[in-house]
């Protein structure tokens, strides 16, 4: 048994082991589990490298069903994924030991939280269909019981329901992908669906059935509807785990299905013009809806469908130049993918634990009664605002290093059948910029309400900065993204082990021929872009400029701000969260269709206003015009059976005799 | 003279020469109007004393209100300093192409934001929200023009992007065209010139960049406002790059330095000239017309796309 399969089974093992961490009682059980869950990250994060590294190894495991003993295969894809879980699991077991002190009920945590990671190391570890299938569902059932684990507010029980019931379309639709799959190959097993030839007909179907699946679960536009509803409402260490890595369970499973089982030689044009569009779609609805929320954990779960859309857009173009025979190009769109893969689940995990943060300090989740947080919460702030760059895909951070990878491939790709299939893939490049840009204002109002200007409420003035345990937590990450963005050229090559798995070839020749300090995707003549000389330019002109310009001895003379001459501030005078998203809801009125309603007050004059109120609401168009309908039409047709049901136990004894009779006449 | 000199030389000349820029266009504005105006000089003028005035901060201004110039400022001029004024393949070239310089420039937009946000005053989100707003619209119209010509010249390095046009014939394309008229129209809203807003107004329902700067003053004031100066610069200078490069040299010696040069200059102050006379005969566009006039820059450099694939590719 190879090393890294080793160090994998043992990271199962030990998250298996933090259940048991449920027996304990309060401090105890919440040390045990958070040490369990680092140990497992380590071990998964150890499992990754040496698995890209040196390669891993197959093994049959001594369980699962009598005639399909479970299969595990630690391959290239299967430990850049382990890589993934396990850098953001160590943070975030080392930040939930100070944000669960003083919670009351930890058993539900300590027995769902180990689950769900076990769920998530099952899926990306599994060989053949049925394990795949079962620690998926593991995954899901477990993280139903994290979203309602407040589940004495009716909204959660409700977001739980909407993602238990999306959870299991989803599960339904992977399970018909694998059937086809099963049909053509006759066997469960991973390696033997590898090896079978497969009509391009039902390649297609499982395609769709893979896409709308995994989709589901990743988020993809239209069919997101659960996802900023289950994630907020989630305690923030879960959400941390739920955006930055079950998301990506899904986009390993779409990757696993799509080009690991069936592979390029199978793939249609068609099929990367539909992820283009999906992701496309996804990254400019996800920071539409983004921006208009003031809800802090809402608004992140709506930039998760946005960065979703961005991995998709790169896995797109792979899939498409791939299908035209542009294998290194397809190669580095699927490296720009896994890269903003990895890159998504640090920085969103470092958002969520920064408004864990802001939530355990505050208490509200609500932006519009936040402000002037930096004075109180400075390190919190500061790690917030790396976060905060990262997403907004600014040099020298590494969000800007995964897009700026996709602008590439998009550039690169040379002509492609049409005229019209040509233009699609800088038109996405160009969806691409717009997402970027909009997330960069979004982050502007997230930083700027929450964190800068006035406190809005007592709550904001009365917040305080949170214990070392959660500071290392989010530090971990926040450094993490620094060196990602800064030291691409060191990564790359370590990743380069899964595009050789999957597409045949290799891009380390070429990324690092100009040394360390120059990443050149193709060559040097094509683009290039050296993070570490732009941040050692800034540093040392900043400086420079700051030494010659700074008076020494002195400090800066403080006075009140200008206000046009009016003594009378208040903090309610700054912009908050819905009027910074003003223009921008004027702009995309079409898409938005905001329901505003202004009301003036004037009692003593017609001229005079005593008082003005103004409530603006801004629905989910995918939840209004295609789940709301979906859900009445449900209600209504169980409505038309409902008195079917009223009836004695003998109409039960004829259902059940007719529906025998029925089936053995079609089958026998 | 090495090609590390040239890349001083021309990072030193575009710091030096942007506050003379700003004048230049001022002057040209005042002369068209009839008036006399202020001499070229005045915007040096304002830096220095600029520079030797107190600081005054608002009471509960954060370290962001105090790093945001600096960094605002660094980031433009490393932007700047990548931009190839003179000679072609300078040595800072490579460590950053098209797509990387725009990224700078938005770093740089996005601590400008942040400082706007910090005092919280009404005026300081009013023109961020707007800022973010406007730029956010424009990027995918840049990068779009900026993809025609990289498509032509199948890289996104500057460099190659300019040799590409030296070594080709001259011949009139239609996408160079529509890229151009795009690339202009961006350039002009990006720097924050009429008709998208009026560098020289204080009124409030149209203030834009001027908003986020309200409360800087001494030094940081000028850092500010000199970023903003080296900004119309390095359009300018990026503009002239992409489409009429000609006159740059390719080795670093004397004379073809100073060709280069006098070339750059005249090239800057044609294009300049014709912001001046732009910004005479508009009025300022409504603020919900910008989205209009940015997504007509999209639209046109798409069309420029869309012709670059349909027109040329095969010819």
């Amino acid at each position: 048994m190879s090393l890294s399969l080793t160090l994998a089974l043992s990271a199962c093992a030990a998250v298996f082991a933090a259940v048991f961490s449920s027996v304990l009682q309060g401090a105890w059980q919440r040390s045990l589990l958070c040490l369990l869950l680092a140990i497992t990250g380590l071990l998964a994060i150890a499992a990754g490298i040496t698995g890209l590294t040196d390669g891993g190894g197959a093994i049959l495991l001594p369980m699962g069903l009598p005639w399909l003993p479970m299969h595990a295969n630690m391959d290239a894809l299967a430990s850049f994924f382990f890589l993934v879980i396990g850098s953001l699991l160590l943070p975030v077991a080392i930040y939930s030991q100070g944000y669960l002190r003083g919670e009351e009920r930890l058993t539900p945590l300590a027995v769902f939280m180990p689950l769900f990671v076990l769920g998530m190391l099952g899926v990306v570890i599994a060989d053949d269909a049925f394990t795949f299938m079962l620690f998926w569902e593991l995954m899901s059932v477990s993280s139903y019981f994290l979203v309602t684990f407040k589940h004495e507010n009716l909204e959660n029980r409700k977001a739980g329901f909407i993602y238990l019931l999306m959870a299991h379309m989803a599960g339904l639709l992977i399970l018909g992908s694998f059937a086809v799959l099963y049909a053509a190959s006759g066997s469960f097993e991973f390696s033997a669906m590898r090896e079978a030839a497969i009509s391009p007909f039902w390649a297609s179907v499982a395609f769709l059935l893979a896409g709308f699946g995994f989709g589901t679960k990743a988020g993809v536009v239209p069919l997101h509807g659960w996802l900023p509803e289950a994630h907020p409402v989630a305690p923030s260490n879960v959400s941390a785990l739920m955006s930055g890595i079950m998301l990506k369970v899904a986009i390993f499973g779409f990757i696993r299905v799509v080009w690991d089982l069936m592979g390029p030689g199978d793939f249609q044009w068609w099929w990367g013009a539909l992820v283009l569009a999906a992701g496309s779609s996804s990254a400019i609805i996800g920071v539409l809806l983004a921006l208009q929320q003031h809800d802090l954990k809402r608004l992140l779960a709506y930039h998760s469908i946005e960065n979703i859309g961005i991995i998709l857009i790169g896995l797109g173009l792979s899939l498409l130049l791939a299908h035209f025979g542009h294998l290194t190009l397809a190669a580095l769109g699927l490296i720009a993918a896994l890269y903003h893969t990895i890159n998504h689940a640090l920085f969103k995990g470092l958002l969520f634990m920064g408004a864990g943060a802001v939530l355990h300090s505050t208490g509200t989740r609500d932006m519009e009664s936040m402000g002037g947080l930096i004075h109180r919460m400075p390190w919190t702030a500061g790690l917030f605002l790396v976060a905060c760059l990262s997403i907004s895909a600014l040099p020298p951070f590494n969000g800007f290093v995964s897009e700026w990878l996709t602008f590439q491939t998009a550039l690169m790709a040379p002509q492609l059948g049409g005229a019209l299939l040509t233009a699609i893939v800088p038109f996405s490049a160009a969806m691409l910029a717009l997402a970027g840009a909009l997330a960069a204002t979004c982050f502007v109002k997230v930083f700027g309400v929450v964190f800068l200007g006035h406190a809005r409420s007592q709550l904001a003035s009365d917040a305080h900065e949170v214990d070392n345990w959660m500071k290392a937590g989010m530090a971990v990450p926040a450094v993490l993204c620094l060196l990602l963005g800064l030291l691409p050229v060191m990564f790359i090559p370590l990743m380069d082990s899964v595009p050789q798995l999957l597409l045949h070839t290799s891009l380390a020749g070429s990324v690092h021929e100009q040394g360390w300090l120059w990443l050149t995707p193709v060559d040097v003549t094509h683009s290039s872009y050296s993070a570490p000389i732009i941040l050692i330019g800034m540093l040392v002109l900043g400086g420079l400029a700051f030494w010659l310009l700074h008076p020494k001895g002195t400090s800066i003379r403080r006075s009140v701000m200008w206000s046009c001459g009016n003594p009378h501030t208040h903090a309610r005078m700054q912009y908050n969260a819905t009027s910074f998203s003003q223009p921008l809801r004027r702009i995309f009125a079409g898409i938005y269709r905001p329901e505003e309603h202004a009301h003036i007050e004037r009692n003593r004059h017609k001229l005079l206003t005593d008082k003005v109120t103004y409530v603006v609401h801004v629905g989910d168009m995918a939840v209004k015009y295609i789940y709301q309908p979906i859900g009445k039409f449900t209600l209504f047709t169980s409505k038309l059976l409902q008195h079917e049901h009223e009836r004695g136990i003998h109409a039960y004894l004829a259902y059940t005799f007719f529906t025998i009779v029925f089936l053995l006449a079609v089958f026998i | 003279m090495s090609s590390a000199f040239v890349q001083m030389l021309q990072a030193i000349l575009l710091l030096l020469l942007a506050p003379l820029a700003a004048g230049f266009v001022s002057t040209c504005k005042a002369r068209l109007q009839n008036r006399r105006g202020a001499s070229v000089l005045q915007p040096w003028r304002n830096l220095r004393k600029l520079f030797g005035k107190e600081v005054v901060m608002a009471e509960h201004a954060s370290w962001i209100f105090r790093t945001a110039p600096y960094v605002v400022f660094t980031a433009t001029v490393m932007a700047a300093s990548v931009v190839p004024a003179l000679l072609v393949d300078t040595p800072l070239s490579l460590t950053a192409d098209v797509i990387a310089l725009v990224a700078l420039l938005a770093l740089a937009r996005f601590f400008l934001a942040l400082a706007g946000m910090d005092i919280g005053t009404a005026f300081g989100g009013m023109g961020v929200s707007r800022e973010m707003t406007f730029s956010a619209l424009a990027e995918p119209a840049m990068l779009m023009s900026i993809f025609v010509l990289s498509l032509g010249a199948h890289s996104t390095n500057l460099t190659t992007m300019i040799n590409h046009t030296l070594n080709s014939p001259f011949a009139l394309h239609p996408s160079l065209a529509f890229a151009f008229v795009a690339m202009l129209m961006i350039a002009v809203a990006e720097n924050g010139r009429i008709p998208i807003d009026n560098p020289g107004t204080h009124l409030e329902l149209t203030m834009i960049h001027e908003a986020m700067i309200l409360e800087y003053s001494g030094r940081h004031l000028a850092l500010m406002e000199w970023a903003a100066m080296v900004k119309l610069m390095l359009f300018a200078t990026l503009i002239t790059d992409l489409f009429m490069p000609w006159g740059m040299t390719l080795e670093a010696s004397p004379a073809g330095v100073s060709l280069a040069l006098a070339l750059w200059i005249v090239k800057l102050a044609g294009l300049l000239l014709a912001l001046a006379v732009i910004e005479t005969g508009l009025a300022k566009l409504r603020l919900f017309e910008v989205p209009e006039y940015l997504s007509g820059a999209f639209v046109i450099a798409f069309l420029g796309l869309l012709s670059y694939y349909m027109l040329e590719v095969g010819a």
